[in-house]
């Protein structure tokens, strides 16, 4: 049985892979890529010491999305992640518009089907920035619709081919 | 006069120079924001950055740099990818109730439509031969249910 071959990031750091390195379990050495970008981005020290702030079974999560964080920065160098949730918002806003309006219709169609007088009060249509405002409040999400991405398309293919965490959302 | 330092410079206790990178998208009024994105990125990471980028867009790179360092701040484990799962859950959410009504709007679509077809055959009856009618009259006597007639 032959010595343990060093992760891929002792291998960018040449350095001798300690069998307690806390990137090893993260940064297996047949995906050289991982590593290399989120050096580049965020640096191996700023997150050698996020890894060791957190518990072992939150490492793993943390280590995917600052992959696919420093992915995104690579991709958009000025907006990078920002891009996409800006763009993600604008798409919100303007799919609550849609149901208020099929929400609007299908009273209209019950009203024209049951001539009584009904007794509710007619729904208030939110103008598009009421809606994004309030979805935003409810979740505490700042906004950021001041954002547009350098290259929408480039981060929004990046949620048709790859799955975050497991989870394929846009159909 | 003493010129004031610009976070950047201020934080990391060196001389701010007159070219410094920093200065004019981390100011002296705002610590915490150069404090942000140094303790994510690292302050030589953001620097390289920002050289490779064009002048106009680098105003735009460290505001959205510092937006991710403070979601990641918020959230070590997600950072902003946390916020971008919850807007991609509410997107199908909100899809999944659009769709709800689209369907429920074309089945009344459908049901008003098929009972104008059944009152413009009621309409129609009157028009016939009174003849006729009387004759149907007869023949409709030797049925359990005359309503079959429309049916």
């Amino acid at each position: 049985m032959g010595g343990n071959s060093p992760c891929a990031s002792c291998k960018l750091l040449r350095r001798r892979c300690a069998k307690d390195c806390i990137f090893a379990p993260y940064f297996p050495s047949d995906d050289p890529h991982k590593f290399a970008i989120v050096h580049k981005v965020f640096g191996a020290s700023n997150v050698s010491k996020m890894l060791q702030e957190l518990p072992l079974h939150q490492r793993a999560d943390t280590v995917s999305s600052l992959v696919y964080e420093a992915n995104a920065r690579v991709r958009d160098p000025v907006y990078g992640c920002v891009g996409a949730i800006s763009y993600l918002q604008n798409q919100v806003s303007q799919l609550q518009m849609q149901l208020a309006v099929a929400q609007a219709e299908i009273l209209c169609i019950q009203m024209q089907q049951e001539p009584a007088p009904i007794t509710t009060t007619s729904p208030v249509l939110l103008d598009a920035d009421d809606k994004s405002s309030y979805y935003l409040h409810q979740n505490n999400l700042p906004q950021f619709l001041a954002f547009s991405s350098s290259n929408n398309n480039v981060i929004y293919d990046s949620f048709k081919k790859e799955s975050l965490f497991g989870q394929d959302m846009i159909s | 006069m003493a010129s004031t330092r610009c976070a950047a410079c201020k934080y990391l206790r060196r001389r701010c120079p007159s070219d410094c990178i920093f200065s004019l998208y981390f100011p002296s009024n705002n610590p915490q924001r150069f404090a942000h994105v140094h303790k994510i990125f690292g302050a030589s990471n953001i620097g390289k950055m920002l050289q490779d980028l064009p002048v106009h867009r680098r105003a735009d790179a460290a505001d959205s740099l510092y937006y991710e360092a403070h979601c990641r701040i918020k959230d070590p484990v997600y950072g902003c990818v946390g916020i971008i799962n919850i807007l991609l859950q509410e997107i199908y959410n909100v899809q999944c109730q659009i769709a709800k009504i689209q369907a429920e709007i074309a089945f009344l679509g459908t049901h008003a439509q098929s009972d104008q077809t059944q009152y413009q055959q009621l309409q129609i009856a009157p028009n016939l031969d009174p003849n006729f009618l009387s004759e149907q009259k007869g023949l409709s006597n030797s049925f359990d249910d005359s309503s079959t007639w429309f049916f």
